[in-house]
């Protein structure tokens, strides 16, 4: 059953728009990642303008984290107080790329730099990712431990000695304020110039460098997902018109109810799971992004209509 | 709206009146003939978008006085288009350059009876843009760089691929001598706007009528309501595409917390 979209200004496939929100709330729901990393460059496959693209998805992704953290926070895995020190970062954080992301445009480099910038930091965070579930699940579990932990970085000394310590007691932490803040600030700047929630860079953010419980991890990212995707979705409402109600509308539908899914066969994994399934993803997105950019295009003109030059 | 529409029809007016007036020029010389030499019309003149539009077909049909050559030439709205180049850099593929035109049509499409080097000589084709590789792009910001051409190509194979630029050159039926009709396509990813269609009837290498008339493509009910809600008000259809989001999230999460 084909649909036209008003802003995105063509027809695509009603079930089709429906399916692949309902896999992206899955996987989000799932991981606790808004999924706009997965989502947009689906939706620029299937034939939708990049720029409508990056925009929607950022309305869609509002929609799943709500669902999701509405379902974590019941289950009160959802650290309100970590989410808003991440956020007063992620504010900073995506103002600042904003504002790199108009230089890059003015010196011609953002499509390099969105390009390289998508494989760097997924190949390795992926590759983290894989390689420390894949030791938890597989290593000799007295033996591999104490080392594993020793390696963490919120154990190290410099990072126990900053100040202005606060205690976070949904997360069991006392840690300095200052390292989510600049945490949320990274992924904030991050999160503006790729056009994304950022959360697949979040959430073993804040494993390894908080030193967070997992469970608890996956409902706060969500929750700081929901305003910066909120505040994304905004400003491209006013700045490039782009936000296509009708398709993000079609899109959350199947995403809230893949992302209560999600959060569902969630509960039943072990966290080393969790990271593993999550780590194997991230590498197929970077490994598939990789490839675009060594494979030559079948025509090495691109054109876009309707900007300006 | 309506003051807008009646513009819009006075200019297309306008523009019959000019294609008209060079046809009387380029006609030959002589006592002319009693009836019209050229009648045509299309099917409809607008295309409404609704929720279900996956593009559509129009008829365009006509009548002559006497065995002659149609050229039929529909042409969209203008717009930019920046046309990006990708190289090699150190094994990856990365954008080059990039080159910014200006008079673009977001349609084009040409259908005549016979190739059109056959109909019409070049410095005709060329005069009115017949044929895609005689549209003019203007090229935007400083010299034009000396390889331009291959960038105007480039958005040229792109629109045809897509199905927005179109041309055929055995595809107009002769139903007997004197008249003649074709179909023509629209994708869903038309532009919306006002559309020209141009229908030239030419003999010994000379128009010897021609007519044009406008189409519009518009988006109808919901669709443009949406649309222009987002261009008006900009910050308001923000919050609400937030809002909705929201909502449709808790929604979503009570109606599974109840199950």
């Amino acid at each position: 059953m084909p649909i036209y979209l008003p802003i995105a200004e063509l027809s695509v496939n009603l079930w089709l728009l429906l399916g692949l929100g309902g896999a992206v709330g899955y996987l989000s729901g799932l991981f606790g990642v808004g999924g706009g990393f997965l989502l947009t460059p689906l939706l620029i496959f299937i034939g939708i303008p990049p720029p409508v693209a990056v925009a929607t998805s950022a309305n869609q992704v509002v929609a799943s984290s709500v669902s999701a953290v509405y379902a974590h926070w019941r289950k009160n895995n959802v650290d309100f107080k970590m989410g808003l020190v991440l956020l007063v970062g992620g504010l900073l954080g995506s103002s600042f790329g904003a504002y790199l992301f108009s230089v890059l445009k003015r010196l011609g480099q953002l499509d390099t730099v969105i390009a390289l910038s998508y494989v760097l930091i997924l190949g390795i965070i992926g590759t983290m990712m894989m390689a420390e579930s894949l030791k938890a699940l597989f290593g000799k579990p007295n033996a591999a431990q104490p080392v594993g932990r020793r390696k963490r970085l919120h154990d190290h000394p410099l990072i126990r000695a900053l100040p202005f310590k606060m205690r976070f007691r949904r997360s069991q932490l006392y840690i300095s304020v200052l390292l989510p803040v600049m945490l949320g600030f990274v992924v904030g700047i991050l999160a503006a110039i790729m056009g994304v929630g950022a959360g697949f860079m979040l959430v073993p953010a804040m494993i390894y460098l908080l030193g967070m419980p997992t469970a608890v991890v996956v409902g706060t990212s969500l929750f700081q997902i929901i305003f910066v995707t909120a505040n994304v979705t905004m400003l491209h409402a006013v700045t490039t018109q782009t936000v296509d109600v009708t398709l993000a509308l079609i899109l959350l539908i199947g995403s809230v109810i893949g992302a209560q899914y999600g959060v569902r066969h969630g509960a039943r994994l072990r966290g080393e799971q969790i990271r593993g399934l999550l780590a194997a993803l991230v590498l197929t997105v970077a490994i598939a992004l990789a490839f675009e950019l060594v494979w030559p295009p079948a025509d090495p003109y691109f054109l876009e209509t309707g900007m300006q030059p | 709206m309506k003051a807008a529409l009646l513009l819009v029809i006075l200019v297309c007016g306008l523009a019959v009146g000019e294609a008209a007036a060079q046809a009387t020029r380029n006609a030959p010389r002589g006592p002319a003939p009693a009836d019209a030499p050229l009648i045509t019309d299309l099917s409809s003149h607008l295309i409404a978008i609704t929720s279900s539009f996956t593009g559509t077909e129009l008829l365009l049909f006509g009548a002559i006085d006497e065995p002659g050559d149609i050229i039929v030439v529909v042409r969209g709205p203008v717009s930019n288009a920046v046309v990006r180049r990708k190289g090699r850099t150190l094994g990856l593929w990365l954008t080059e350059r990039s080159v910014s035109f200006d008079g673009v049509p977001g349609y084009y499409a040409v259908v005549s009876n016979k190739p059109l080097e056959e109909i019409a000589p070049e410095p005709l084709l060329q005069r009115l843009q017949i044929g895609t590789d005689n549209l003019r792009f203007r090229h935007l910001g400083g010299e034009p760089p000396p390889d331009m051409a291959d960038f105007r190509r480039a958005i040229i194979r792109q629109k045809i691929r897509e199905g927005l630029y179109h041309e055929a050159v055995d595809a107009i039926d002769f139903l007997g001598p004197k008249l003649f009709r074709t179909e023509l396509s629209f994708p869903s990813t038309v532009p919306v706007g006002t559309y020209r269609a141009e229908i030239y009837l030419i003999r010994n290498d000379r128009i010897v009528a021609a007519q044009s008339t406008p189409l519009f493509i518009d988006k109808h009910g919901i669709e443009q309501q949406v649309f222009d809600f987002s261009r008006q008000e900009p910050g308001v259809y923000g919050m609400v595409a937030v809002l909705l989001a929201v909502l449709a999230g808790w929604a979503a999460a009570i109606a599974f917390r109840k199950r």
